[in-house]
């Protein structure tokens, strides 16, 4: 191991779905805490801590984390990105370690969002008995169903119908985006860390209440409550460190965070597909990988209709070439590429700001062989991609240690 | 003729009513909202640029409807001669057997209701082109 690189010590992700009886300071107390114990140290290791709820931003869950498992003064990043937040926190621990500040640090993401509905921001219109221009379109009224929608599983049907259009599909759009809704929900049932478990035929995923045309229920991410936390550390430390603690690091070989670079219509629609091609490439390129050499692929299947064009953004298959991927059954967790054998959002659930470090959790325990039922054998290499609306998107890739 | 407002100012009202556009003068991208600079290059300087009324759909999804009383509705995405803009399908139902990617639509115009001074506010949508 290289002075330079950067690895994960210890991580640790809640389970996720209903927490009734615990807060956000509880369920990312409950994650940091885990997470520094499976990487053998204590928050007295810690050099920076970078934390972030999205929901609670102003809130600084970052300090109040502290003040439950230990105020020892190191510089706090409270930080929000959409749904890439618990990325952005690993990626500003990794960051700080790479600048040279310190040679340990913990991120963690946390959310409560059981039962909080349909996400999305409309453009506000305050109420008025006459109609009153306001905001930067000049509106009179709320654009939701009169000028589009901005709820999440509209806006990503039309990310996956969007797809469809530039590469047409003969086929019937509906069935195949519940397919890939199937398999997640398949690989559900061997994570007891998944909201839902519950394997679900094309038919009955199919049958379930529509949310946004070709979106059902089931195609839509759990809101879910829970965390994750990963302690990060430099390479020169890790080799002062024991032997098991070093057998089970797993080396950050990229950490990308990247925005949208603008587009013609990605003001009218978001674009998640340009920004990502960029953190994946980045990301390969830092790496020394390729796609061909992913063991599996963790990606932000938000709504089902997101995951087929991932498939693509992420390279693992030719360039508009996705939906025949996905048919010859590349993703499966027997397939040549599997995606989401965690479940994926869509049964797993997604606590926002602990999503992005999840997903890194799901592919480290693959990594250290200590998968169980689930283990994809023999897997070295892995690759977590998340996104966030506006947008923000990050993508690790991740690599077995080699001792 | 009552009063009109247009649902937000960049629809212009009339009697061919159409879209228009912020368009920046250095490199020509286009916007619809109030702008400060120019996403696509950094410029300041902007120019009203108008808008075809004819296109094609780029994307639609059907939102279901689950308050009481509302109806599904259509979003779309639609490209107006290279500019793409967000819109709603209407005078047409709002189901998958009435939509289609690349179907042909034309913009048009339709009243959401009138305030306590008789104003009403005139809103735009997409028709399928037959």
């Amino acid at each position: 191991m290289a002075n330079d690189d950067i690895w994960i010590l210890g991580i640790n992700m809640t389970k996720f779905g209903k927490h009734p009886d615990k807060d956000v300071v509880d369920l990312a107390s409950e994650a940091a805490l885990a997470a520094m114990a499976d990487g053998g140290v204590t928050i007295k290791d810690m050099g920076v801590l970078a934390a972030g709820n999205l929901m609670g931003a102003a809130a600084g869950i970052g300090q109040q984390l502290q003040k439950q498992i230990g105020q020892t003064g190191i510089p706090v990043f409270n930080v929000a990105n959409a749904c890439a937040t618990g990325a952005t926190a690993l990626r500003t621990v990794i960051m700080a370690i790479k600048a040279g500040e310190c040679d340990m640090g913990l991120a963690v993401g946390v959310e409560k969002l059981s039962g909080a509905g349909m996400l999305g921001a409309g453009f506000g219109v305050a109420a008025s008995d006459e109609w009153t221009p306001s905001g930067r379109y000049g509106a009179v009224s709320a654009f939701e169903g009169k000028l589009g929608t901005d709820m999440m599983p509209g806006v990503f049907a039309q990310v996956g119908m969007e797809y469809l259009h530039q590469h047409p599909y003969d086929g019937a759009d509906f069935e195949l985006f519940a397919g890939i809704s199937a398999k997640n929900h398949f690989n559900s049932t061997m994570n007891p860390l998944a909201a839902i478990q519950k394997d679900m035929s094309v038919e009955q995923i199919m049958a379930e209440p529509m949310i946004a045309y070709p979106n059902t229920r089931a195609m839509c991410s759990a809101n879910s409550d829970g965390a994750a936390a990963a302690v990060v550390v430099s390479g020169e430390k890790l080799r002062t460190l024991s032997k098991e603690q070093q057998k089970r690091a797993v080396k950050i070989s990229a950490s990308i965070l990247t925005s949208d670079p603008y587009q013609e219509a990605c003001q009218i629609l978001p674009d998640v597909n340009t920004l990502t091609r960029i953190a994946a490439k980045q990301a390969y390129e830092l790496a020394g990988v390729g796609p061909e050499d992913l063991d599996l692929v963790e990606l932000h299947d938000c709504f089902a209709t997101a995951e087929l064009v991932h498939y693509d953004n992420l390279m693992l298959c030719a360039e508009g070439d996705a939906v025949d991927f996905f048919l010859s059954g590349a993703t499966t967790r027997d397939g040549k590429t599997p995606v989401n054998v965690s479940g994926g959002l869509e049964s797993k659930g997604h606590p926002i700001a602990a999503t992005g470090i999840a997903n890194i959790w799901e592919i480290c325990y693959h990594l250290r062989g200590e998968a169980g039922a689930r283990q994809i054998e023999g897997a070295k290499v892995g690759l977590a991609h998340v996104i966030g609306l506006g947008s923000a998107c990050g993508v690790h890739i991740l690599e077995k240690s080699g001792l | 003729m009552a009063q009109q407002i247009p649902m937000v100012d960049y629809l212009v009202l009339g009697d061919s009513p159409h879209l228009v556009a912020n368009e920046c003068t250095d490199c020509g991208a286009r916007f619809f909202d109030r702008r400060n600079g120019c996403a696509s290059c950094g410029g300041t300087s902007f120019g009203k640029v108008d808008i075809p009324t004819e296109g094609e759909v780029l994307s639609f999804t059907i939102v279901t409807a689950f308050m009481p009383g509302a109806d599904n509705y259509a979003p779309v995405v639609v490209d107006l001669g290279g500019t793409s803009v967000r819109g709603q399908i209407i005078n047409t139902p709002a189901d998958a057997e009435n939509l289609a990617l690349g179907m042909k639509v034309r913009l048009t115009t339709y009243s959401i209701g009138a305030d306590t001074a008789g104003t009403e506010a005139i809103n735009y949508g997409f028709e399928p082109v037959n």
